[in-house]
């Protein structure tokens, strides 16, 4: 995996996807392989890196790009493989959907809320979701995780047309 | 009130992965239990095997907040193995590569974790809206760790430069110019930190502490030393296994460490400070004693102090490895794999990081051991709440169960390891 993590604001013409999750925890990977799958088959003109999911690393990653697609494994108890999309601005996202996990992190959440009350998110922000269905240490990606990868993948490219 | 439940799921990622349970029964505290932290055996079964030129980089995937740890802690152990020292400037880059972690980890903790629970803020965002410049000041600095991370790890997350033996790739001194200016402006806001925290309202929370660190005869402790505790300890690394146990907790996945016929101990800020206060440079020392500390600190709350005096000695010390730095000749020393046992232990920002590996004479890895710093802490964490609460019983319970947290968070628990996905529920209508 190569991620290429730079700590220079990004262009404001700048455009970049960002998978994020820990490739050893199953499905919370799915975000990573987006990630890398997206880099592949991209002809460079957008950015593409992958990330723990460290809070205030997300910011200084996307502070002053243009649009910013971000994937994400999530766990809400629903069906594996459903996807989730919410763009801001414009979307309710995070505080009146996703609950705070927690202020012992600092994470994608309150990274996006932190980047409004600084006035420092993208033009616009992309996250897609896609619910999954194991996160065992060791775990392999589950087959309708995969299938939504695949699907999240394809829409994608649209993003950026 | 007689009997209440604190109930805390406060990682509520997965169900049952991290949360805290404390009852009280008859004004008196029942039960405390804590799940905070998985040990890395999957990253043990996963590295037997595997090469032992492999162990930096795939242990570095363990935590996302602090990788340097893991590879320096698995380099020195295989170099231990191999026989193979380190020395000069190869031996410093490693240092320098240290600090940069530390001020990330601790600007990290210190500004967007622990202050708003001093400052009376839920969390970091809230303070941002009344302290937009403390937040910036604290971005700021926690990407000057990052960008030393990236300019000699190769990478920001998971560094990929590193290797046993020193690095793929070393600096040009004219590489480190540009960090040099960055560094000392993030010495500037690690000393207004410190002020700006010693200013926080501490509870008066001493306790009797055994704290166990690294003691190196020349300098504050990230790499090398022996391992060394206010209560008699004084070993190798290679001992610690006769000196250390991890027990198994019934309501936890988790092992608990325990100094073998002592009981629990305490590793991290606190325990190097109070074992190495004499190591701190004069500056370090000064900002000490203004910000009211003593040579030892027993009280956790202040751990906030200590993390931002230690920033501000990461920074000096990345100021004075760059003001001597002169490209090595080769970028590593040569290493030649042989049957063996090695043994590595380094200070994480949260304290001691334990390797030991034994590899065959191919250098292929038979067996791996990994000791992470949270969870040699769990079982005093656990110590510490019950005495907490039993001092702090007729508090309001949400009052109570807010500074439990925060008696968490004192040790800066480490939860990257885990996964760290949303927690998503979605109301219909």
């Amino acid at each position: 995996m190569s991620a290429a993590c730079s700590n220079t604001p990004a262009p404001e013409s700048e455009k970049l996807v960002i998978g994020i999750g820990n490739e050893f925890r199953g499905d919370d990977g799915v975000g990573l392989l987006v990630a890398g799958r997206f880099r592949e088959s991209s002809d460079g003109r957008v950015k593409v890196l992958e990330a723990s999911g460290e809070g205030t690393e997300l910011m200084s990653l996307w502070s002053g790009a243009e649009l910013v697609v971000v994937v994400d494994a999530v766990h809400s108890g629903g069906e594996p493989g459903r996807i989730f999309r919410f763009v801001l601005p414009g979307d309710k996202f995070p505080g009146a959907i996703f609950p705070r996990q927690s202020t012992h992190a600092f994470g994608l959440v309150e990274a996006i809320e932190l980047s409004a009350t600084m006035g420092s998110l993208p033009r616009r922000l992309i996250i897609y979701g896609i619910e999954g269905r194991s996160f065992q240490t060791g775990a392999e990606i589950s087959d309708d995780v995969m299938t939504a990868a695949s699907e999240v993948l394809a829409r994608l490219a649209g993003e950026f047309a | 009130m007689k009997n209440k439940m604190i109930k805390v799921d406060y990682l509520a990622r997965v169900e049952g992965e991290g949360a805290l349970f404390v009852k009280i029964k008859n004004n008196e505290v029942a039960d405390v239990k804590l799940r905070i932290f998985e040990p890395p055996r999957f990253f043990e079964a996963f590295l037997r095997g595997r090469k032992y030129s492999e162990a930096p980089d795939i242990t570095a995937r363990i935590c996302g907040i602090c990788p340097v740890a893991y590879q320096m802690s698995s380099v020195h152990a295989m170099e231990n193995a191999f026989g193979v020292k380190i020395n000069g400037q190869l031996r410093n880059l490693r240092r320098l590569l240290y600090c940069g972690e530390w001020i990330e980890s601790h600007a990290l903790h210190i500004y967007m974790l622990h202050a708003p629970d001093f400052l009376g803020y839920e969390d970091a965002i809230q303070m941002a809206r009344d302290h937009p410049e403390a937040v910036k000041k604290a971005l700021e600095l926690k990407k000057i760790g990052n960008e030393l991370v990236t300019l000699i790890g190769g990478r920001e997350i998971h560094p990929i430069n590193v290797r046993v033996g020193g690095f793929y790739r070393t600096p040009a001194k004219s590489e480190l110019g540009a960090i040099n200016e960055r560094l000392k402006w993030a010495l500037e806001a690690a000393c207004d930190t410190v002020k700006l925290v010693a200013t926080f309202p501490f509870p008066e929370f001493e306790q009797d502490y055994e704290f166990v660190a690294l003691r190196h005869s020349d300098e504050y402790p990230f790499n090398e030393g022996r391992l060394v505790s206010n209560k008699g300890l004084n070993i190798g690394i290679n001992e610690y296994e006769r000196n250390f146990a991890e027990e198994h907790v019934e309501h936890s996945n988790s092992l608990h460490s325990v100094r073998i016929g002592h009981g629990n101990y305490f590793t991290g800020p606190l325990a190097r400070y109070s074992l190495n206060f004499d190591m701190l440079t004069p500056l370090c020392q000064q900002l000490s004693k203004e910000a009211g500390l003593g040579t030892t600190c027993h009280n956790p709350f202040k751990s906030i102090v200590v993390r931002a005096i230690e920033t501000v000695y990461a920074c000096q010390e990345a100021l004075r490895i760059i003001g001597q730095y002169e490209a090595p000749e080769q970028p590593f020393v040569p290493v030649e794999a042989k049957a063996g046992t090695g043994y590595g232990c380094t200070e994480a920002p949260r304290g001691i990081l334990y390797h030991r590996y034994r590899v065959d004479d191919q250098g292929v890895i038979k067996d791996a051991k990994i000791v992470p710093p949270t969870s040699q802490n769990q079982k005093t964490i656990e110590q510490d709440l019950r005495r907490y609460v039993t001092m702090y019983m007729d508090q309001p319970k949400d009052k109570l169960t807010w500074q439990c947290e925060q008696a968490i968070r004192n040790y800066d628990p480490c939860i990257s390891c885990a996964t760290h996905f949303m927690k998503l529920e979605i109301e219909r209508e």
